[in-house]
Parts: C-alpha cells; structure tokens; sequence
C-alpha cells in the first residue's frame, strides 16, 4: 500500500528534513521499519533499546491513535496517512525530546 | 457540555456595555455570555510566548478574574514574541508589566498574581479558585503538574504549546474526555531534552496558538462551539496546514482512568528524571575557558578550532580560524580531525559542543577540550564586539 508518513519538525533533522516520506507497506510495523531502514538515526529516537516504540512519540493512521487500533499491526490502506506525534513542551523557550538542532 | 460558569449574579456597567458591544450585539454571545465572561475567573500558567497571546485577549474579552504565575524576569530576547511586554519592561518581573498591560486595556479586570514557582505543594491551593486554567508553560515536569492538578480538581486545562513553527492545542478536561497523561502516559528522559533552548520560534506562532487557546477558554465559558476536548489540533506554519487527531480517553489512565492510582500530586522533577530510556549524554567532558584558548592563540600554541555551530549561525558571528563541522554530521566527518591534534569544540553555549566532544571521545580522541560557555563567553571574555546572540 502506498503512504505517506508526516515527519514532526523534532525529527526532520534525521530525515534530511524531509518532510513526509512516501513508502510501500501493509501495516504500521512494515512502515516504520521501512522508514528507520531508509533513514537509520530515526531508529533510536522512535524506539527505546528494547524496540519499544517510546511513549512520548504517538503514532496516528489518518487521525485515530494506534493505540486504540491494532498498535503497530494496524493494516494500511491506499493513500492512508501516518503521523508522528510527540511531546512538546515549547511554551516561552523551546524544548525538543529529539536532540539539539 | 457541563455548565462551568453559573447562572449571572453580576451586572454590566454602562461603560462596560459599551465596551463590550460587538459581543453584545452577537447571538451566541449576548448580554448572558458577557456576564459569564464577567464572573470567570481564568488562571493563565505563563506570562511568556503563549501568555501573552492569551492573557490579553481574555483582558480585552471582560474576563472577571485573571489570575497569572510567572516568577520570570522580561529578557531582551523575549520581546521577539512575548507582546505583553515591552521594551521599557526589560529586567521587570513579568507580572509587573503584564498586570500593567492587562489594565492599560481593560481595567475592569482583576489581575491576581502569583509571583512563584508553580509546586506540588503551591499547586492545588492556586488552582482551587479558579474555574479554568490555560497552560502556557515551557516544561515537562510543569505540565504534567498543570495536568495532575487539573484532573484532582475537576477542571479543564486549556493546552497550547509550540516547537520553532509547530504548535499543538487541546482541551484537557477529564470530566468530558481525555487528560494529557491520556496521551502522553510518560515525559521524555531529560537525557533526551537538549539543555539549551537553541531551537528558536518564529515569534507569531505562539501569538497564533496563545489565541487559539484563549479561543477555547471564551467558548468554554460561554458555552458555545465545539471545544478541543478529544481533539488535537496540529498547526504548522510553514505550509500553514492546520490538521486534527483524535484523542481518547484512556481507561488505564494512572490520574483520569476508571482506577487512578495518582491520586496526589507527586515530584514532577523526578517523574520526568526518573523513566531513562536512553543513555544520557554525557555532559561532564574536559573544558577550557575562552581566555585560555586566546592565550593559546597569542601563544602560537598548535591547535585545531572546531566549530559546531549551523551554517545561518556563522553568519551572525564566528571565532577566528574555527573549522565548521555541524553537530549533525559530527559522526560522519570526524575522519577530518587528526586525533594527534589537540583540539577544542566550541557552540553557542557550550552544550552541543559537549555533546560533540563526547562523541569524539567515544571514537577515541583523547587530546580535546569542550571551550565553556561558547562564543558567548567569547564575547563576554575575549571579543567584546562580538554580537550575542
């Protein structure tokens, strides 16, 4: 299937700032593995050591929360969209959980 | 949607009426909305980027009761976004300017200030008055306290918060929907949250996403409209794109869930010190002060200057005879560095440059110092006609 996945501003200095990135993929898993395959600095601010995706990053498909779906198993469909959400905290000055720019 | 502000007991001055008029004159308003604006009282946690946005609105709408904590003292570098304030305010506390402000344009509104650090033990004894809280702060650990001691209360926490040209806005109101513990359950490892605020803003983007929450806490307290509530409002200004995500409830919910097991504030520093995920960078590496390095310079000592800086930062200002190696390529181009070299990395302020120096250390460089406090302490130090910035 044919998606699309939102890069947040935090992580777009991982993916040559990309961004959205256009992928091929039948769930949630095969995206996100395709998309940290593509660009591998991605990979340890999605996941913790333990390939855990981090509980301050939420992953949307179009606007349902997957965790309220299939998690990472969720199927995708043609021209779905996945989203990157995570914390911010910018508020007076500006807080990242992604590394300093 | 639940009733927050109860039925008028206030009344409306001739001048007031006045004032008000173009809300007056609006169905969905009218003389009951005012008067409920009149008798709301609104707590606003930060008088800065989203605070500014937010507390003059509500001045201007006729909200009775502004309450506002800020210990925060105006910086010349706030004036970029935070419009409360002004120039003749740099080194005031931000309470002083913003309740002059606030009354310069409705002095019918009764500012309450806490000049204070917002704490687990301050926290629900502030909040208690008020019937709606707007959260504009720019930390983890305060917006989970804001969240927790909004949920404790039973009252809507009206939340807005931004990243250099993102924002996001909600309604946090856990007697209708979710809370943000029901959307972020954790906050990130401070190991993770650079020291250093380097990320900039584009100084509109709080002004638009202050307002969009000021927005939500009218229609909260008039009762009109579809709020937040479940909703994540997502704006990005660069392709001013503004998308929406679904948030629900979370039944599992440690604060809003159907067995809350927080069932009292807690230490916010802790809570978000504690959950390490990652190994922390490494901030204690070998430093060097900016007039040791000069020395070396005067001296003709051998050594080689990295600069980590970006590219639209060199142009503001640079260290004499530095090499540029942005943090980001770091990893790949550190075969340009003779680790037989003594080297010293320097940035802003010092932090990125030791995240550098830690990672050449990693790759074995010995020779090599982190330059303490950056081209600010250059220019405070060495070169007093280098611009700060």
């Amino acid at each position: 299937m044919s998606v699309k996945v939102i890069i947040p501003t935090p992580l777009r200095q991982y993916t040559e700032k990309k961004e959205s990135i256009e992928l091929e993929a039948k769930t949630v898993a095969e995206a996100l593995a395709s998309l940290t395959g593509q660009y591998a600095d991605l990979r340890r601010h999605l996941y913790n050591d333990e390939g855990k995706l981090r509980t301050f990053v939420n992953i949307y498909l179009n606007d349902e929360d997957i965790r309220y779906l299939q998690k990472e198993q969720t199927p995708l469909g043609t021209n779905d969209v996945i989203s990157i959400v995570p914390s911010i905290a910018g508020g007076s000055s500006q807080l990242s959980v992604f590394g300093s720019q | 949607m639940a009733t927050l502000i109860e039925a008028p007991v206030v009344k409306l001055t001739k001048d007031e009426i006045l004032r008000y008029s173009r809300h007056l004159i609006m169905p969905e308003v009218g003389m009951d909305g005012q008067l409920k604006l009149k008798q709301a009282k609104v707590l606003c946690i930060g008088a800065g980027g989203l605070g500014s946005p937010l507390a003059l609105y509500l001045a201007a709408a006729g909200v009775g009761k502004l309450g506002i904590v800020d210990f925060d003292v105006v910086d010349f570098t706030n004036l970029q976004r935070q419009i409360i304030h002004d120039t003749n305010d740099v080194g005031r506390p931000k309470l002083t300017s913003a309740r002059e402000t606030i009354a310069d344009i409705n002095p019918n509104v009764e500012v309450v200030g806490f000049e204070t650090r917002l704490t687990s033990e301050n926290a629900l004894e502030i909040f208690k008055d008020f019937d709606i809280v707007a959260d504009g702060t720019d930390n983890f650990p305060t917006r989970y306290l804001v969240n927790d001691a909004c949920v404790l209360l039973g009252k809507p926490n009206v939340y807005g918060s931004i990243f250099r040209f993102e924002g996001q806005a909600s309604v946090f109101y856990a007697k209708e929907g979710p809370c943000y513990r029901c959307l972020y359950p954790e906050p990130p490892p401070p190991g993770l949250v650079p020291s250093c605020a380097e990320g900039g803003v584009l100084g509109v983007l709080p002004g638009i996403v202050g307002c969009i929450q000021a927005m939500e806490v009218i229609k909260l307290i008039i009762g009109r409209g579809q709020p937040l509530i479940g909703r994540l409002l997502l704006f990005d200004a660069l392709s001013m794109k503004f998308r929406e995500l679904k948030l629900r409830k979370n039944p599992e919910c440690p604060v809003c869930g159907e067995h809350p097991t927080v069932t009292k504030l807690i230490d916010y520093d802790q809570f978000c010190g504690v959950r390490g995920e990652d190994h922390i960078v490494p901030i204690t590496v070998p430093e060097i002060s900016a007039r040791e390095v000069k020395k070396m310079m005067d001296e003709k000592k051998p050594f080689v200057l990295v600069d980590v800086r970006e590219p639209h930062e060199v142009q503001i200002c640079r260290i004499p005879g530095s090499t540029l190696i942005p943090l980001g390529d770091v990893p790949k181009r550190m075969n340009e560095l003779n680790s037989a070299d003594e080297i010293v990395v320097h940035c802003r302020s010092g932090q990125r440059s030791a995240q550098a120096v830690g990672l050449l250390m990693k790759a074995g460089f010995r020779k090599i110092h982190n330059l303490k406090g950056g081209v600010l302490a250059w220019a405070d130090q060495v070169d007093f006609t280098m611009p700060k910035y």
